[in-house]
């Protein structure tokens, strides 16, 4: 009985530490095959889409003109995941801090991100205070700016190119995925020492 | 009925994002320093097991739990637009450390920053909609 409870215990501690890849990995092509299985498909980035045509982006612009109803479903999928990050980071976490390499939280240090390695987000950019600091704010403007503008110029994001796209064989995918890995590391390696 | 499977799925989809580390910006950085396997292992085994999933589905022409036939439509031919998007995306990715999933679970872990990335995600596409038949696909 007591080596019963001590066996919970410790699979209940394992679900408050951070996941590791073996048992994240295999869950998102499980939420992938779910939405394949419901007749739906894996696209956070269209979401995008939807809302700019609820918000009346139809009726200045024609790619904006479809029937954002027959998406509901997909919003109400965000709405879950909004959710879920409201789950997991106040109820399935103990501490937030992300152990990233030893090396990369030196990297970051030295290009001034002092919360590497204490926190989940780095606060330079993510706490409260960066809403009043303006190079924060124009970071994160670009970013959102770039992460929309591309994600529909490619056709789709990480979750529709990387994981569906790929696991359907799509060369389309192949090629997108790419360019994410050419721009991601033009970003950090020649861009942020530029910016930070 | 529907919308509660949806939600469900949306939920599961945020907590995993959320306890992977997926939604960190720190992830992201480390993934394209090359200096952990994390988030490669995370996209590898999606994948790896997603291709196996799909193939199935496909092979043997599973039907939905609703009956109806799986279709999955193929992507028009093209480099150009896969490959200047995409590379546009990777910018904004490593730079905000967030792509348009795992941006929602941030909202609901509180970190009010990111309402200022969804917002300018929603112009970026608003962007794109505006320019789409000058640029090239």
């Amino acid at each position: 009985m007591i080596a019963l409870e001590r066996t919970n215990n410790y699979s209940m501690e394992i679900i408050f530490e951070p996941w590791p890849w073996y048992i994240a990995g295999p869950l998102i092509a499980l939420i992938m095959f779910i939405l394949l299985m419901v007749g739906k498909k894996f696209s956070m980035s269209s979401n995008l889409t939807t809302i700019c045509t609820m918000c009346g982006a139809d009726k200045k612009v024609i790619f904006f003109k479809f029937d954002w109803k027959a998406q509901r479903w997909n919003l109400i999928v965000i709405l879950g995941a909004i959710i879920g990050g409201f789950i997991g980071s106040h109820f399935l976490s103990n501490d937030t801090s992300v152990a990233i390499h030893p090396e990369v939280i030196d990297n970051l240090r030295n290009l001034g991100f002092n919360s590497a390695g204490k926190s989940y987000l780095p606060t330079e950019l993510y706490g409260i205070n960066a809403l009043t600091n303006t190079k924060s704010l124009i970071i994160l403007i670009i970013g959102g700016l770039l992460v929309g503008f591309g994600a529909r110029y490619a056709g789709g994001c990480t979750s529709g190119h990387a994981i569906s796209g790929l696991s359907n064989l799509q060369r389309p995918s192949l090629i997108a995925v790419i360019g994410f890995f050419i721009g991601g590391l033009l970003m950090v390696h020649l861009l942020f020492p530029l910016i930070f | 009925m529907k919308s509660f499977i949806y939600l469900l799925i949306g939920v599961g989809f945020g907590i995993i994002m959320y306890k992977s580390e997926a939604a960190s910006w720190f992830r992201i950085y480390e993934m394209f320093q090359f200096k952990a396997f994390h988030m490669y292992g995370i996209i590898g085994s999606a994948l790896g097991l997603g291709i196996i999933m799909v193939q199935f589905i496909k092979r043997y022409r599973i039907k939905s739990f609703y009956g109806e036939q799986i279709v999955i439509k193929p992507k028009d031919k093209s480099v150009s637009r896969y490959l200047i998007g995409g590379i546009i995306f990777g910018l904004g990715w490593a730079l905000a450390g967030a792509c348009p999933g795992p941006m929602f679970t941030l909202v609901g872990a509180g970190y009010i920053p990111i309402l200022i990335v969804i917002a300018s995600a929603l112009v970026g596409t608003f962007v794109y909609g505006l320019l789409q038949s000058k640029l090239p696909h």
